[in-house]
């Protein structure tokens, strides 16, 4: 490994440049290290990082340009040398290293806050550059206003997102039928009724469903709601008597799917909602019992009106979550893409189909493929769109009371 | 005062103020409903919990059992070691189809000894035992060629469908149609376990072995996966940590209220909301497409995992940067530090058993996240190799955990359903370690000033 070698010697490089720097700065001293300015260990730290830092810039970017093995070295180990020769002969008495040390620290932490800047342009970069050339192989319009999907890798698919959105939307409004209410009731339990000792039992307990891994619940799917679902919605359960063979067929359906991601979004709503209930102030309840109100009532009628921004805030959140789970789909929704209302049919979504065409052997640059990146910009889209309005709502909320 | 008083004050009241009228029982019983409810919804969210991981133990923990039979193997030299110098060189030649005749013969005895053998055919007892039976036995005398010459006893794996007939998963009533296994072998089964020579016991290879192939149950095992998520997290950590401590340090401390300061953190607010799979997107089309990185590397795993902790990190840490009180920062300041020394001296070292709690945190989550490692390569490989050598981890392809999980439960035969669970119970538990260890730091160290 080069790489590693090279870098080995960059660190060799600065440890030599350190102790140079150090002993340069003890010198100009004259045995006494109380007339320098910093302390001889900053000289130390300053050679050294203008050794190490240039050098590995470099050998990064390199890399990634793609140069031959020998260009990198000497670039690498070049730059580490440069920086040395710079950085050591203005080290003397009245050299201000601590300045120039934390000038160079400060410049770190500014770039390591940076990197969710280049992380969100990264992302906003490689899915315009695919979907642009995804779009020059396949029309525009047919992509968003086509009701059929049909990928054929060999060729003359149709690739039309709406069966997906609506499967992705049918399935994200049955987990939040299953997740809402319970966690709203949950939430205002916990928040107005429950005792303390109650409450530090039980909110960890819930939250232990928000720390499971969504593949769990994807197996819980595919293995246990979805054969129960069927046996009683199959065609040997009671439903069989009503319309015939039953209203299921398989066990991955829109159902499947909806229930156990409203099982994961339980905590995620009672939590949220806890802490916008209990930032309601206690003012308000006090007024409302008062005049005479009961609990429920002060409830229903001055504390959740007063934290329904809130609330809707958490569930666009909840509804953003849903929209871009991955694992619980792939496995509990099925593969096919459909138009239907019914719930107990198998139908899929926008990330099912990006795992989907991206996993298979198509080559990058076929249609097939590249409409996984046209896919993941349009949920990117919405679930920041999402994201951004309920943040703004929850902020909002937050300040009106503060 | 007033000598004025309510004309009904003379009479007796109509009722007395311990009966409740219609309306406050309507009241109270709406009240009543309502806490009901309340409890309801929080049993709900229980129950499922409860059912949850009990499906998970009830269906996971026969992963760690396996059904062995005691072979006993007549390690033949005629046809092992022809030139018959014992040189390792040598041995290799001998294949697996060498030694599964070997084995044949050695299972053909046991059945003798149970009193069967006439009516069953060579080919009917190798469903009986695993495919892998052959290269069991080679890897054993290659580790040890001085058993070469002698008769050893081998306790090779049952194939899946005698471990699921042991474990209650094959039914006789159901195989009619299973080319797989017969009535007649399961009659054999019956009386080999009669006989003690098929027993079952603690399956080590699914906890260390490596994955196999689609008709070797088995043998599958998530030994290497964990190895693959080892490296990942070592990424994770060598880069998450530093990185998410220093944007933290910038943000909390250095950085003034501004366009950019702004921009920065409304990215980090949205990152953290971004799906997992958009995640996936950008290491596939940024690490593999653009920087030409290995497919299916735990090093663009790890660093796809990297940017999607890190939000959690940066939100962690500056909450426990936050909770060190601004008077460790005068005092620092004014005995004459640096507002950088005053940082990485006394506020950072105050803070660190808060930031490690929330590293942890975050490092579990990355654990178990599968949808990114889906679209980076790390699926439909089959993690056999171990990797040689500890920098060779980071790039030779490996699966992780959750994707061996997603694997197992992808395939078709029912008995890699429990090994699915099964894995489930190690990620599990691996998970619950760690969220042990980020709850005792905190009880142990945080400091409330």
């Amino acid at each position: 490994m080069p790489v590693f070698w090279l870098a080995g010697i960059v660190v060799a490089l600065s440890i030599a440049g350190f102790a140079m720097g150090r002993a340069r700065a003890f010198q100009s001293s004259g045995g006494d290290a109380r007339v320098l300015h910093s302390l001889p260990f900053y000289a130390g730290a300053l050679v050294a990082m203008s050794a190490c830092l240039p050098a590995l810039i470099v050998l990064v970017l390199l890399m990634v340009l793609g140069s031959s093995p020998l260009i990198i070295s000497i670039a690498t180990i070049g730059a580490a040398l440069i920086g040395i020769a710079l950085s050591f002969p203005r080290i003397s008495r009245d050299f201000r290293a601590r300045n120039a040390v934390e000038a160079g620290v400060r410049g770190l932490l500014i770039a390591a806050a940076s990197i969710a800047i280049l992380t969100t342009i990264g992302i906003v970069l490689s899915l315009i550059f695919n979907t642009v050339e995804f779009f020059k192989l396949y029309p525009f319009t047919e992509f968003f206003f086509g009701t059929e999907w049909a990928p054929s890798f060999g060729g003359g698919s149709t690739l039309g997102i709406l069966p997906l959105i609506w499967g992705t939307l049918y399935i994200s409004l049955i987990a939040l039928l299953v997740a809402v209410p319970v966690g709203l009731f949950a939430a205002v339990y916990l928040s107005e009724y429950a005792s303390r000792p109650v409450r530090s039992v039980i909110k960890p307990l819930l939250e232990v469903l928000a720390g499971i891994p969504t593949i769990v619940y994807g197996l819980f799917a595919l293995l246990t709601v979805g054969p129960f679902l069927v046996s009683i919605f199959g065609p040997n359960g009671p439903t069989a008597a009503i319309s015939e063979n039953g209203w299921m067929h398989a066990g991955t359906a829109v159902m499947t799917a909806g229930l156990v991601m409203g099982i994961m979004l339980i905590p995620f709503v009672s939590s949220l909602s806890d802490d916008i209930i209990n930032a309601v102030p206690q003012s308000l309840r006090d007024g409302s019992y008062g005049i005479g109100a009961t609990k429920s009532e002060t409830i229903k009628q001055v504390i959740l009106p007063a934290a329904l921004p809130g609330i809707v805030g958490a569930v666009l959140l909840a509804a953003s979550r849903a929209i871009g789970e991955t694992m619980i789909v792939v496995l509990g929704a099925g593969a096919a893409a459909r138009l239907s209302l019914n719930p107990f049919e198998a139908m899929t979504t926008v990330t099912a189909k990006i795992v989907s065409q991206l996993t298979g052997d198509a080559d990058f640059s076929s249609p097939e493929a590249l409409v996984a990146f046209a896919l993941a910009m349009t949920l990117f889209v919405i679930t920041l769109c999402l994201n951004v309005f309920a943040l703004w709502i929850v902020r909002k909320y937050r300040e009106q009371y503060e | 005062m007033s000598d004025a008083t309510h004309p009904a004050a003379h009479k007796s009241p109509a009722r007395s103020l311990h009966q409740l009228d219609a309306r406050t029982k309507r009241r109270n019983a709406s009240e009543r409903r309502f806490k009901v409810m309340g409890i309801v919804a929080i049993g709900i969210g229980l129950a499922f919990l409860v059912l949850l991981l009990s499906t998970i133990v009830i269906n996971g923990s026969t992963a760690f059992q396996q059904t062995f039979i005691k072979v006993p193997v007549y390690l033949d030299p005629a046809k092992l070691d022809k030139s018959g110098n014992r040189d390792p060189d040598d041995l290799k030649k001998a294949t697996t189809f060498t030694y599964a005749p070997l084995v044949q013969n050695g299972l053909l005895e046991v059945v003798q000894k149970a009193g069967f053998g006439s009516e069953l055919s060579k080919s009917d007892m190798k469903n009986l035992i695993s495919a892998s039976a052959a290269s069991q036995v080679r890897d054993r005398v290659l580790a040890d060629p001085s058993l070469i010459g002698k008769t050893v006893d081998f306790e090779i794996f049952a194939s899946s469908r005698v471990d699921g007939y042991l474990k209650g998963r094959v039914h006789r009533d159901e195989i009619a149609l299973d080319k797989n296994i017969s009535v007649a072998q399961l009659d054999l089964v019956d009386s080999l376990r009669k006989d003690g020579a098929l027993h079952k016991g603690f399956n080590w290879t699914f906890i260390f072995g490596a994955d196999a192939s689609d008709s070797r149950a088995e043998q599958a095992g998530i030994g290497i996966a964990m190895l693959g998520s080892f490296y990942m997290m070592l990424v994770v950590l060598v880069l998450a940590l530093p990185i998410g401590v220093a944007a933290s340090i910038y943000l909390e401390e250095f950085a003034k209220k501004n366009r950019f300061t702004d921009l920065i953190e409304v990215n980090i607010s949205n990152l953290a909301a971004v799906p997992s799979i958009v995640f996936g997107i950008l290491g596939l089309a940024a690490f593999i497409q653009f920087a030409h990185l290995p497919q299916s590397a735990p090093l663009v795993g790890g660093l796809v995992l990297t940017l999607m902790t890190l939000p959690t990190i940066i939100i962690s840490t500056r909450a426990a940067l936050k909770a060190v009180p601004p008077s460790i920062r005068d005092a620092a300041l004014g005995v004459g530090a640096s507002k950088m020394q005053s940082v990485f001296h006394h506020v950072l070292p105050l803070a660190m058993p808060g930031i490690l709690t929330g590293t942890i945190i975050g490092l579990a989550q990355a654990l178990g996240e599968t949808a990114p490692l889906l679209l980076i390569g790390m699926v439909g490989y089959v993690a056999t190799n171990t990797p040689e050598g500890f920098w060779d981890g980071f790039v030779s392809p490996n699966s992780a955990m959750p994707a061996q999980i997603y694997e197992w439960a992808k395939r078709a035969d029912p008995a890699f359903y429990e090994r699915a669970w099964g894995g489930i119970i190690i990620l599990l538990i691996f998970l619950l370690g760690m969220n042990l260890i980020a709850i005792i730091l905190r009880r142990k160290f945080e400091r409330r000033w």
